[in-house]
């Protein structure tokens, strides 16, 4: 058995290592794991992530969780173009700073926004006060401001004049809103423009395809109260 | 001007890289930002670190945020031993993996700990409701079992039979809630042989002159009106 990535591409994380599979021909299955129908928290799975979250990688008998863990491990192991996780000293800490910060800022702000938005009142059936979306909304401004004052400034892209693995974790994570049909781009030219060179590097086809899932997510079902239940603990943690 | 290492010895990240650079003879000047003056605050660290925050590195002209990249960088700049981030692709995953988790786990469940077991009451002179406190201190036992059943296992160390900078960014968070009188290690016979193979791999010295400034933070005296409302924010997000 190659290559295997269990994804789900409702998920950000998971779309970047999709794109980035994609785009540098790495040849593996896809494994789907679906989030909203709590497949992630099956025995089966917790044998591939104890962790029970996606992404996750399976390559024989090795196993790896995080999605920064496995950008870097299929960087190292396919030997893909340098831009992407530079041989630069420089450009890479870079690129390292940016993947540390995203965790607790970006992408943390951007999941609120979906599911206080979205998620929450139209899947769960849970209705979300004005005041926690506006604040939601907020904290999501300040970050995007971040990413642009201090992270895009006024290069090309976030470490440099090319793409790197930076701008694709950044890039799917901005999806997340938009996704929840929040205007990221507006009144944001700067961000807009990256947004634009992004999509061109990946290839819109590719950006398109894996981004299906997420433009859709606000046409979702609601959640049987079986699933409700299921998906809730993991659900508050996740965005607490 | 040589290396700059911007630190304050009360942040677990900070702890991190000075024992990193200590141990591995990396010649640097320390720059001292006191947080609990709101030094992060000043004009003039904002220039060293726009996000205000340490740990913070200046080399030459060239400013890096964020611990694990500045941990990374001196990795590379300094060429250390292998152990610490190994060349090894799967060994290294292993380094990344954890690396990434603890961001929104170890780190955020160690910090709170402190901060609302000892911190509030000490330095802020505010008490914590109980449930929060209570819910902190089970969100952290949660994740102490995660670092002993998923990262740790039955290996001497995070990543495999040597030390890399997964445990001293782990051990220097754990430092954090024993700083504050949680028993950590009791209990957790497994944690606490791992700890004392961490000291000893570290060497005692060195771990014990790191951890000075935090093990009396509860003899901080309370904290003045004035720092006490530029301190306001953080209070807030700690208490969430």
């Amino acid at each position: 058995m190659g290559l295997e990535l269990y994804l789900d591409l409702l998920s950000q994380p998971c779309r970047a290592i999709y794109i980035f599979a994609k785009k540098n021909r790495i040849p593996f299955e896809m494994r789907t794991v679906e989030l909203l129908k709590g497949q992630h928290l099956s025995d089966a799975f917790a044998q591939v992530n104890p962790l029970k979250k996606v992404p996750a990688l399976k390559d024989g008998d090795f196993t790896l969780a995080e999605s920064v863990a496995i950008l870097l491990y299929l960087t190292r192991k396919y030997k893909v173009a340098d831009h992407w996780y530079p041989q630069d000293l420089q450009a890479c800490a870079r690129v390292d700073e940016y993947l540390a910060w995203q965790h607790t800022t970006l992408r943390r702000s951007c999941l609120r926004a979906l599911w206080h938005k979205v998620m929450f009142p139209v899947f769960l059936g849970e209705p979300v006060s004005p005041e926690m979306l506006a604040t939601t909304l907020a904290e999501l401004d300040v970050t995007l401001q971040l990413l642009e004052d201090k992270f895009l400034q006024n290069k090309a892209f976030l470490i440099g004049p090319h793409v790197s693995l930076a701008d694709l974790v950044a890039i799917t994570e901005l999806m997340h809103p938009v996704g929840a049909g929040c205007q990221v781009f507006e009144g944001r030219p700067k961000l807009a423009a990256w947004y634009r060179r992004v999509e061109a590097a990946v290839g819109e086809d590719l950006f398109r395809e894996a981004h299906e899932v997420i433009l859709k997510a606000k046409d979702s079902p609601p959640a049987d109260p079986t699933i409700k239940q299921k998906l809730m603990p993991a659900v508050l943690a996740m965005i607490r | 001007m040589g290396l700059e290492l911007y630190l304050d010895l009360i942040s677990q990240p900070c702890r991190a890289v000075y024992i990193f650079a200590k141990k591995n003879g990396i010649p640097f000047e320390l720059r001292t930002v006191e947080l609990l003056k709101g030094q992060h605050h000043s004009d003039a660290f904002a220039q060293v670190n726009p996000l205000k925050k340490v740990p913070a590195l200046k080399d030459g002209d060239f400013t890096l945020a964020e611990s694990v990249a500045i941990l990374l960088y001196l990795c590379r700049k300094y060429e250390v031993p292998d152990h610490w981030y190994p060349q090894d692709l799967q060994a290294r995953a292993r380094v990344d993996e954890y690396l990434a988790w603890q961001h929104t786990a170890l780190r955020n469940s160690c910090t709170r700990a402190m901060w609302q077991k000892m911190m509030f009451p000490v330095f802020l002179g505010e008490q914590v409701p109980p449930e929060t406190l209570a819910s902190t201190l089970a969100e952290l036992e949660r994740c102490l079992q995660l670092l002993e059943d998923k990262f740790l296992k039955d290996q001497d160390f995070l990543a495999g039979p040597h030390i890399s900078v997964a445990d001293l960014v782990a051990i220097t968070e754990l430092m954090h809630p024993v700083s504050a009188g949680c028993q950590v290690f009791k209990s957790r016979p497994k944690l606490a042989a791992w700890r004392q193979r961490v000291e000893t791999a570290v060497g005692k010295d060195l771990f014990q002159e790191a951890h000075a400034v935090v093990m009396k933070a509860k003899d901080l005296p309370p904290a003045d009106s004035a720092i006490k409302e530029k301190l306001k924010p953080l209070v807030q997000v700690l208490l969430q």
